[in-house]
């Protein structure tokens, strides 16, 4: 770092922030849609992905920016893999020890950040041509660029499947047919086709508000 | 007339552009289109408009719709006054009233719903608004079970028009069926609304149920007596006249003839898809009667397939949908034999979907372009060949 950059320059603040709108990675990269469509039932479970997933990119990020000019070309996919793995399964272990119920609902699904196209998307674009402080951004950025589509899906999914929000009920017991009332849950917000067709509305809301985003 | 023309003109100045209300355009277009017919002429290269536009299309669909609908509405009277036990004291207009005013309310939300979204995006994109709503809003009504809530309704055409129609580019350009979409929709966010006993019969305000009353639709009670290995109780006049509980206007195979009827004759309808899908729908069930051994459902003469459940209503209006069925000629003979094939497939085999039409007609309407292109890739190979030869 010979080149005086202050942390927080306007270059770095745009790696960070971009992620978040117009570089999102479920939205405008496509990327991580499958985990997107499994976790995001409930609003516990998507916050606890997004955190983890956040996590993992970051600090995969920072190894292998450090170990960037190390890496043997030819070998740089299964060394990424080992670095993501390795991080995956420490987050795994965390979680099963700290909060068992929520990692088991995730179930499979933390094990599959290790094939979650965002990591090695942005491993691949990103880590292994820039320096480790902006790697690290950049994987914060994207997780968090990430984790907000979760949590808009989850919430819509969760308020509407299941009358609730964190497990709290939000629409009245009375207003439910059972009880007397006219009000059914969605049971097709739980089905993941709906969270598809939720990423759908959202990337469709994005891009009629930011035309550049719109492909010819 | 001629009042109504003045008025239009008088509106004019203020819905074009420039004009006060210029963002109505597309609505007073749409009116003035309905009342008398569109002003707007395509401005570049040669075109031949035939006098049957899509207006008059709509409008034929919806007289073959009449007797089915009709019918329908009848029927729910039917089936309430049956499980009262009261058939025999009331009379014909009476029960014919009770059908209608159910019927009515879900009709009037599926159109105020639809239409006013159609309107909307029209206006957003200063599109003209077109008539495609008129028959999707009269056949989401026929498909629902008579006791479906109307908000529920609301929600399913907004879905289908939203994400079938509007996010495709409008009417002509969607993939599936937009009132078959509405029907799976519910299927699978309200199960408890669109299956099961209590959806089909409104027995509201009955304060007594005639004895040996169940609810069941015929397709319910052939998947129970097929797992208890009874014979299946399907009448096959009843379910061939209508008078069986079912969703409102897919009951009367009569009535529904009678549509196809008018649709091939006025050349609406394709009459390849309706014969195609019918022939497969026959094989499939005798393919089964053949090979299925103790299954009393299997075993179930194919006749009565095809009078239960919305086989032949899926027929005649759902899987002939110019839009959504294969284009080609040859296209159209497989599209519709798969259907049928799969209709009675899926009915048969998967208890958990007793209604295989809605399934198959939506997997095919799927499909449909894929047909299309090895027809049109065959047809070219074949000529690529021929012209060898002679070359």
């Amino acid at each position: 770092m010979s080149d005086k950059e202050s942390l927080f320059s306007k270059k770095n603040k745009a790696i960070l922030l971009n992620p978040l709108s117009k570089d999102n990675p479920v939205t405008v990269q496509i990327l991580g849609i499958c985990s997107a469509l499994a976790v995001t039932a409930q609003l516990k479970p998507a916050i606890v992905m997004a955190i983890s997933v956040t996590v993992v990119l970051a600090f995969s990020s920072v190894i292998i920016s450090l170990l960037r000019n190390t890496i043997p070309n030819r070998i740089r996919i299964i060394v990424q893999l080992v670095v993501i793995a390795t991080l995956v399964i420490i987050v795994d272990q965390l979680l099963k020890a700290y909060s068992y119920n929520i990692s088991k609902q995730l179930s499979v699904f933390v094990g599959l950040i290790i094939t979650n196209c965002i990591l090695m998307g942005r491993l691949e674009a990103f880590a292994l041509g820039n320096k480790p402080w902006q790697s690290f951004l950049d994987g914060i950025g994207n997780g968090a660029g990430y984790g907000m589509i979760l949590i808009i899906i989850a919430f819509f999914r969760e308020l509407f499947g299941s009358g609730s929000l964190f497990g709290l009920r939000i629409i009245p017991e009375s207003w439910y047919i059972i009880n007397g009332g006219f009000y059914s849950n969605n049971g097709m917000m739980i089905l993941p086709p709906m969270a598809l067709i939720i990423v759908g509305v959202i990337i469709w809301v994005q891009r009629s508000k930011n035309k550049d985003l719109i492909e010819n | 007339m001629k009042d109504l023309n003045n008025l239009f003109e008088k509106a004019k100045p203020f819905v074009e552009k420039g004009g006060k209300f210029h963002w109505l355009y597309s609505t007073y277009e749409a009116f003035y289109a309905f009342c008398f017919v569109s002003k707007n002429t395509s401005k570049s290269g040669t075109h031949i408009h035939d006098y049957i536009d899509l207006k008059r299309t709509m409008s034929i669909v919806v007289i073959a719709l009449l007797p089915a609908l009709l019918f329908g509405m009848y029927n729910v009277g039917y089936q309430h006054f049956g499980a009262a036990g009261m058939l025999n004291s009331t009379d014909f207009f009476k029960i014919f009233l009770f059908g209608f005013l159910k019927v009515l309310p879900i009709i009037v939300v599926s159109y105020v719903v639809g239409l006013g979204i159609e309107f909307l995006f029209a206006q957003l994109r200063g599109h003209q608004v077109n008539e495609g709503f008129l028959v999707t809003g009269l056949l989401i009504p026929m498909i629902m079970p008579v006791n479906v809530p109307l908000w529920m309704v609301a929600v399913a055409t907004a879905f289908s028009v939203i994400f079938v129609k509007e996010v495709f580019g409008g009417t002509g350009m969607n993939v599936w069926n937009p009132a078959l979409v509405a029907r799976a929709f519910l299927f699978f966010a309200y199960p408890a609304h669109m299956s099961g006993d209590s959806a089909w019969i409104s027995v509201s305000g009955i304060e007594k149920l005639a004895d040996g009353f169940t609810g069941a639709t015929p397709l319910a009670q052939a998947i129970t007596a097929e797992t208890a290995n009874a014979p299946i109780p399907v009448d096959f006049w009843n379910s061939f006249t209508g008078l069986i509980p079912g969703s409102i206007g897919e009951t009367s195979t009569i009535a529904i003839l009678i549509g196809a009827l008018i649709l091939i004759f006025t050349g609406i309808g394709s009459w390849k898809i309706m014969l195609s899908t019918l022939g497969g729908g026959i094989v499939m069930a005798l393919i089964f009667n053949i090979f299925g051994g103790n299954n009393t459902y299997m075993t179930m003469p194919f006749w009565n397939q095809l009078v239960i459940g919305g086989f032949a209503f899926g027929t005649v209006f759902m899987a002939t949908d110019p839009v959504s069925s294969a284009q080609t000629e040859r296209g159209k003979w497989i599209y519709g034999f798969l259907i049928g094939v799969l209709a009675i497939l899926i009915r048969v085999i998967n208890p958990a979907f007793p209604e295989g039409m809605m399934m198959a007609i939506l997997l095919m309407n799927t499909f449909a372009p894929l047909i299309d292109y090895i027809v049109v890739q065959g047809n070219i190979k074949r000529r690529m060949k021929r012209s060898k030869i002679i070359a």
